[in-house]
């Protein structure tokens, strides 16, 4: 069943055609990774995705309870809100904000009292507050997290920033996450770590899940199918096998050869 | 409870000082400042120091709440007309700032501080040129209701609302727009719309604040609220520091003593004020509270620290 139908996406920039005529699919709880050299596009696409740019062309759908939600031209919080989620490349964490207040922040939209309420500090406030931070408790205890809640996001280590930007994702309760190289800058152990996180977070929330990485044993290690861009264009799609094989993309990470030498 | 106490305190203590004439008539009207600039401040911070929105057009929504009060009140010269008088000012002063918002909060930093200049500019303008308005003489008489009982109720309100609100879901939405624009949406905030709801409530309560104003200085003309007026308000909240309410509190009480007490130098009271303002921004660049807050607990906590520095001496 598909969840996410991108088709045709294109975005120039004055003369540059960051994506062109980009299609993917991805099927409901599949883990599939786009892949392809610096500058092919990759963040571009997510950019698309998310409602950050608007496409010029094409379409991206959502598929949610049988429902088709036209994604391109929403704002990205409408988008959000529609159940698809992203980190970034480079963290985008609140940084002077808490732990536990990032994630409470991306838990907004379960919020229903009104503003009222939010002068007063009403019942239904502390009630739905109450819920709140017990839900991020229980969101942060998967990354273990939760014992550093009231620390400032600045003041984590890095890996650990990493994992809160997935954590703040996650408590937006979405149906896709896009994750922006999520082991960039991580070590060998580090990256051992996401890769379980990833995992078992995609089983407890039933998730599919879209990955941008350069960590070739990540991807090829976890991803069930794998879409290669090159010059803003999908140029090879397949399974880990089939892509590690395909000559035109190792083409676009090498070179082509040259056939008179 | 304590917080309670604390308040009942205040009131009571500074009442009894009104009523024993302990303080002057001079010194109320330095107190009615404090109260009035608080309330200011308090709002602003809420626009510019936890949206991080920068507006330069506080004192425009100020000079609506003066202008609907003084007209209410001097038809209706009764305490039920007073109310009305308030409550009216600060809902027109709302509706300009929703108004006003809805098309200049999709600029961001120098562009809205610009095109909020702009806005009071043109009320201001207005008000000069309105018949109704008395022009640039402006309206005198004006009933004075104001005292420190009521300047008190909505001193207190403004700042338990506003602080309440940035402690909740939608506070902190305002606060994530602030931190990271582009991460707050990608969250699922509604940017516009949480920038628009810090404006319009910062607008009320700017028009509470001119509504008092006009209730107890007697006399209100479109000068007293233009642009020096704006950056006065402005001063208070980055010198309080962005993003803490009580910095505002304590900034707009200090800078009204400091203003208070030059008084007896009249020739060089602006040189001396500017350098008062230069020296706290050279040391506590950040504010006097950085975003941080007074509380009871604070006090609390300096308390037993001197206790057991205390006990080892």
């Amino acid at each position: 069943m598909t969840i996410l139908d991108v088709n045709k996406v294109t975005k120039s920039f004055g003369g540059l055609t960051a994506v062109a005529k980009a299609s993917l699919k991805l099927e409901k709880g599949e883990l599939v990774g786009l892949i392809g050299p610096n500058g092919a596009g990759k963040t571009t696409l997510f950019n698309l995705l998310t409602g950050i740019y608007t496409p010029d062309s094409g379409t991206i759908s959502l598929y949610k309870d049988g429902e088709e939600i036209a994604l391109q031209g929403l704002r990205p919080n409408k988008i959000c809100s529609a159940g698809l989620a992203r980190t970034f490349q480079n963290i985008r964490l609140f940084k002077d904000l808490t732990v536990l207040e990032n994630v409470l922040i991306a838990m907004h939209k379960n919020i229903k009292y009104g503003f009222v309420p939010s002068f007063l500090h009403l019942p239904s406030y502390r009630k739905q507050e109450e819920k709140l931070v017990e839900d991020s408790i229980e969101l942060l205890k998967i990354f273990n997290l939760d014992d550093k809640k009231d620390e400032l996001a600045k003041n984590l280590p890095y890996g650990e920033q990493r994992h809160l930007e997935i954590a703040r994702a996650l408590a937006t309760n979405p149906k896709v996450l896009l994750l922006d190289e999520p082991a960039a800058g991580m070590n060998p152990a580090e990256t051992a770590d996401l890769t379980r996180i990833i995992k078992e977070i995609r089983q407890k929330f039933d998730l599919t899940i879209l990955l941008i990485e350069h960590d070739m044993s990540l991807v090829m290690s976890i991803c069930e199918r794998i879409y290669v861009l090159d010059y803003g264009m999908v140029i090879a799609s397949g399974t880990p096998e089939e892509i590690r094989s395909n000559k035109r993309v190792i083409e676009a990470y090498l070179g082509e050869e040259v056939n008179n030498a | 409870m304590k917080k309670l106490i604390a308040l009942g305190l205040t009131y009571a203590v500074i009442q009894i000082l009104i009523m024993t004439n302990l303080i002057s008539d001079y010194l109320q009207a330095t107190l009615v400042t404090i109260c009035i600039n608080i309330i200011l401040a308090v709002s602003l911070n809420l626009i510019t120091g936890f949206t991080g929105q920068f507006s330069l057009g506080h004192a425009g929504f100020m000079s609506i709440g003066a202008y609907v009060c003084a007209f209410i009140t001097l038809r209706n010269p009764t305490i039920f007309g007073f109310l009305i008088g308030v409550f009216a000012g600060a809902l027109a002063a709302a509706l300009m700032g929703f108004l006003v918002g809805l098309p200049t909060l999709r600029l961001r930093g120098d562009y809205l501080a610009i095109a909020t200049l702009g806005m009071s500019e043109i009320i201001r303008i207005i008000f000069i040129n309105l018949e109704i308005t008395n022009g640039a003489a402006g309206l005198n008489g004006i009933p004075q209701f104001v005292n420190w009982t009521w300047l008190f109720i909505f001193m207190t309100a403004t700042i338990l609302g506003i602080s309440n609100f940035i402690k909740s879901s939608h506070g902190r939405a305002c606060i994530s727009i602030r931190e990271d624009e582009i991460a707050a949406e990608a969250m699922g905030i509604n940017t516009i719309k949480y920038k628009v709801v810090a404006f319009v409530i910062g607008s009320f309560c700017a028009g509470i604040a001119g509504a008092l104003y006009a209730s107890y200085f007697y006399y209100i003309k479109p000068d007293l609220f233009g642009f020096l007026k704006s950056v006065d308000i402005l001063v208070i909240v980055v010198l309080g520091g962005l993003g803490s309410i009580s910095g505002s509190i304590l900034a707009a009480i200090l800078l009204a003593l400091i203003s208070t007490y030059l008084q007896s130098f009249p020739e060089i009271r602006m040189i001396l004020y500017a350098a008062a303002l230069i020296a706290i921004m050279i040391f506590r660049p950040q504010g006097l509270m950085g975003s941080r807050e007074l509380s009871l607990e604070l006090f609390g906590k300096l308390g037993d620290s001197l206790k057991s520095k205390k006990g080892r001496v």
